[in-house]
């Protein structure tokens, strides 16, 4: 079967990676300890959602009344931020599902991560419903169960209850496709792990995956189903969400364009989001030969392209509104007097966020760019939660009774929450990159002959596979030819294994050792850490002629560090 | 009960691929194949027959489709019809409009849910199950075809060896 790849595509995997290097690396945030600024930025987020929690338990205890609300703006920070952590979900799901169908290579390395981000971005905006209940324990008249009032149902001619189903969907469908693709990473970390706890919490959640024949052909058409299937899902998500403004009679809210721009704008923020994260998750867990710059100028171009949509929606909405003539019209958040009333900052965040800074982008040298890329993704999240500011407060802050116009301050309760959602989202976020495999690693593998640098490279070259990294190690040339020789040579530099004063350490802890090398190893000689922990190269190279098998990899695992750390 | 399996060890999926091959063309019976990752083409070459889970999907899909007209015919029609906003539930068919998003939810999550809870049942994965491949490098970058044996093996030791195995094991296997 082929792997050709056209060569004018840009590598999406660097570095000269093996399949193996592509295991090492997705294990290692895992394998590791967790360094200084992860504690740090972790402390921080802790201390953002315990404020969170208590706001939100002092609205609960206390009730709405702690909140800025007002006769007029019945809604304002809640379903904005409701609003807001939904639309940064659907990137995800975008990103796993709707790039699936098209088969964009390029999803793979950022797949992961993005659905990680779409499941808890949309748990923050499910609380934000429940808390606005006020009582969250009769949260169950949500659902259409039996209850004590007889025949009490809920309303299914409701956009709300349209809510309720449509969030809890894309919720648990996003939960169990992200699972489903987890189980044969979990288990690649499972078998590889060495302490006992770990092997045994990676056996739990991989669910026993042992990848076979049949298990990945029902794999693959799983999940090509659940991408068919989470597509319209996703669409369908912030259709429902805008319904809960469309339907309504509000001047600025009952329009028809909302489902489409909801569903652009969503995947806008998104993305802005995905780059936030993934900009610095690939610096600090090192995976920038899996995040590199073609995913995320392909991710930038997405954002131009949505960007661009929601431009023309607010220019339509503009438009139409002025056209009207209505003067009821002239208050809602894309007109005239938005622009130069008293939410005139809210109006100008809106336009110079979302549709004149992500114009940047048309530059190639910008979209390119981290630095660039990062802090317009910045710009364009913070665009987004304005975009749902003004068109629920601006909108409601001036009605057909003027007597009642009136405008939004927030309390610290209202500010508390939704600092507490972002510490919570970065919370869950910290622990799924030391815990979680960041990176599709099966998937990338199923991908690396077509479009890693070294597979590429090789075919130009005519080659059928690229050289290994460390191909001239096995040179033979010094060597003596004879292979008890060698061994003899070998256990000479790293000492012999004396049966009566020492005990033999179980090998296979160290990784890239499976139960048969071990076996080869033993036969050679070697049994124990110490051995293994003063091989240097030199050792490597005779290693490898002796067993004529995985060159290279010895020092490619670098087994003499990894020993010396059992040792210690 | 127990017999005997030969484990062969590769490190190319496209040599494992060829290797499957020309095993079958031998008129060797191939009994699993654990690879790291799906290599594509290998279940056609392995012989295995198209999965149904699509199907199934589209099954469950029907099913909660279904389900849901059937609920939201019994709440909103028949158990007790309200006029909301001017507009009363006289029948279903008048309604329906306002129940598409129910719909088409409930047909979502009936087909995603119950399918991958079938191929999780189908495949044997669930939480506390035991990991069944042979040998953990297959998780990593090792792909191991496991082939039963039955009397002299060396012909078939030779065929595996020259298809490209690193390595190759006699297994006796307990059942």
């Amino acid at each position: 079967m082929g792997h050709y790849e056209a060569p004018i595509r840009e590598a999406i995997i660097t570095g000269d990676k093996s399949y193996h290097d592509i295991t090492v690396d997705v294990a290692a945030p895992i394998e590791g300890k967790a360094n200084k600024s992860w504690w740090i930025v972790f402390s921080i987020a802790i201390v953002a959602m315990l404020w969170g929690f208590g706001s939100i338990a002092y609205t609960i205890g206390t009730g709405i009344g702690v909140w800025g609300l007002n006769n007029r703006i019945n809604w304002a920070w809640d379903i904005t931020n409701f609003v807001w952590w939904v639309g940064i979900g659907h990137a995800g799901t975008l990103i796993s599902a709707v790039l699936l169908l098209f088969r964009q290579k390029w999803r793979m390395g950022i797949n992961r991560s993005a659905e990680a981000m779409t499941i808890f971005a949309v748990v923050q905006a499910g609380m934000f419903p429940l808390i606005h209940m006020g009582r969250i324990w009769d949260g169950f008249y949500t659902l259409p169960i039996p209850n004590q009032y007889g025949n009490l149902w809920v309303n299914f001619n409701s956009p709300l209850l349209w809510d309720v189903f449509a969030i809890s969907t894309y919720l648990s469908v996003s939960l169990v496709f992200w699972w489903t693709g987890l189980l044969p990473d979990f288990a690649m970390i499972r078998d590889r792990a060495t302490k006992p706890f770990q092997k045994k919490i990676y056996s739990l959640v991989s669910f026993g995956w042992s990848g076979r024949a049949k298990d990945w052909q029902r794999f693959e058409e799983v999940s090509l189903v659940l991408a068919g299937l989470a597509t319209p899902l996703v669409l369908s998500v912030h259709t429902i969400v805008s319904f809960d403004f469309a339907t309504s009679v509000i001047p600025g809210w009952h329009s028809t364009v909302y489902p489409p721009y909801f569903v652009a704008g969503a995947v806008f923020s998104g993305f802005a989001m995905v780059q936030s994260l993934l900009l610095i998750m690939r610096k600090v867990s090192n995976l920038e030969d899996y995040i590199t710059r073609v995913h995320i100028e392909n991710m930038n171009k997405v954002i131009l392209v949505t960007g661009g949509i929601v431009t023309v929606a607010y220019l339509s909405e503009f438009f139409v509104g002025w056209y009207t003539g209505s003067s009821y019209e002239d208050f809602v958040y894309l007109s005239v007097g938005a622009a130069t009333g008293p939410y005139w900052w809210a109006f100008w965040s809106l336009i110079i966020c979302n549709s004149i800074i992500p114009q940047l982008f048309w530059f190639k040298k910008i979209r390119r760019n981290y630095i660039w890329t990062f802090i317009i993704s910045i710009f364009i999240n913070i665009g987004m939660w304005f975009e749902r500011f003004d068109i629920i407060v601006i909108n409601l802050s001036r009605g057909h009774l003027p007597s009642s116009w009136t405008q939004f301050s927030p309390t610290f309760v209202d500010i508390g929450i939704f600092v507490g959602t972002i510490g919570f989202f970065f919370v869950l976020f910290l622990l799924y990159a030391r815990t979680f495999p960041v990176i599709a690693q099966a998937e990338v593998k199923t991908i690396l002959k077509s479009s890693g640098n070294n597979y590429k490279a090789a075919r130009d070259l005519n080659q059928p596979n690229p050289t290994p990294k460390v191909a001239d190690a096995s040179s033979k040339t010094s060597i003596a030819d004879d292979k008890s020789e060698k061994t003899n040579t070998l256990l000479d530099r790293l000492g012999k294994f004396d049966p009566n004063t020492e005990k033999p350490d179980d090998l296979k802890k160290i990784s890239g050792v499976g139960p048969v090398l071990e076996k080869t190893l033993n036969k050679i000689g070697l049994y124990t850490f110490k051995q293994v922990s003063k091989m240097t190269k030199i050792e490597y190279d005779l290693l490898d002629s002796i067993t004529e098998s995985f060159p290279g990899r010895a020092e490619r695992d670098d087994w003499a560090g990894q020993a010396k750390k059992m040792i210690s | 009960m127990s017999s005997k399996v030969i484990h062969a060890l590769y490190d190319d999926d496209d040599v494992l691929l060829n290797a499957v091959k020309e095993v079958k063309a031998a008129d060797h019976h191939i009994e699993e194949v654990f690879t790291p990752f799906p290599v594509h083409g290998l279940d056609t070459a392995m012989g295995l027959e198209r999965t149904r889970m699509g199907v199934t999907a589209f099954l469950y899909g029907l099913t909660g489709l279904a389900f849901a007209a059937w609920f939201l015919n019994l709440i909103m029609i028949q158990d007790w019809p309200q006029n909301i906003g001017g507009k009363p539930s006289f029948s279903f068919a008048e309604n329906m409009p306002a129940f598409v998003p129910i719909l088409f939810e409930m047909t979502v999550f009936f087909a995603a849910h119950l399918m991958v809870i079938t191929f999780y049942m189908r495949s044997k994965i669930w939480p506390f199950k035991k990991a069944e491949n042979p040998d953990p490098r297959t998780t990593d970058d090792k792909f191991l075809m496991e082939i039963p044996v039955e009397g002299d093996s060396t012909a078939l030791r030779a065929l595996l060896e020259k298809t490209g195995a690193i390595e190759i094991n006699i297994i006796e296997k307990s059942h």
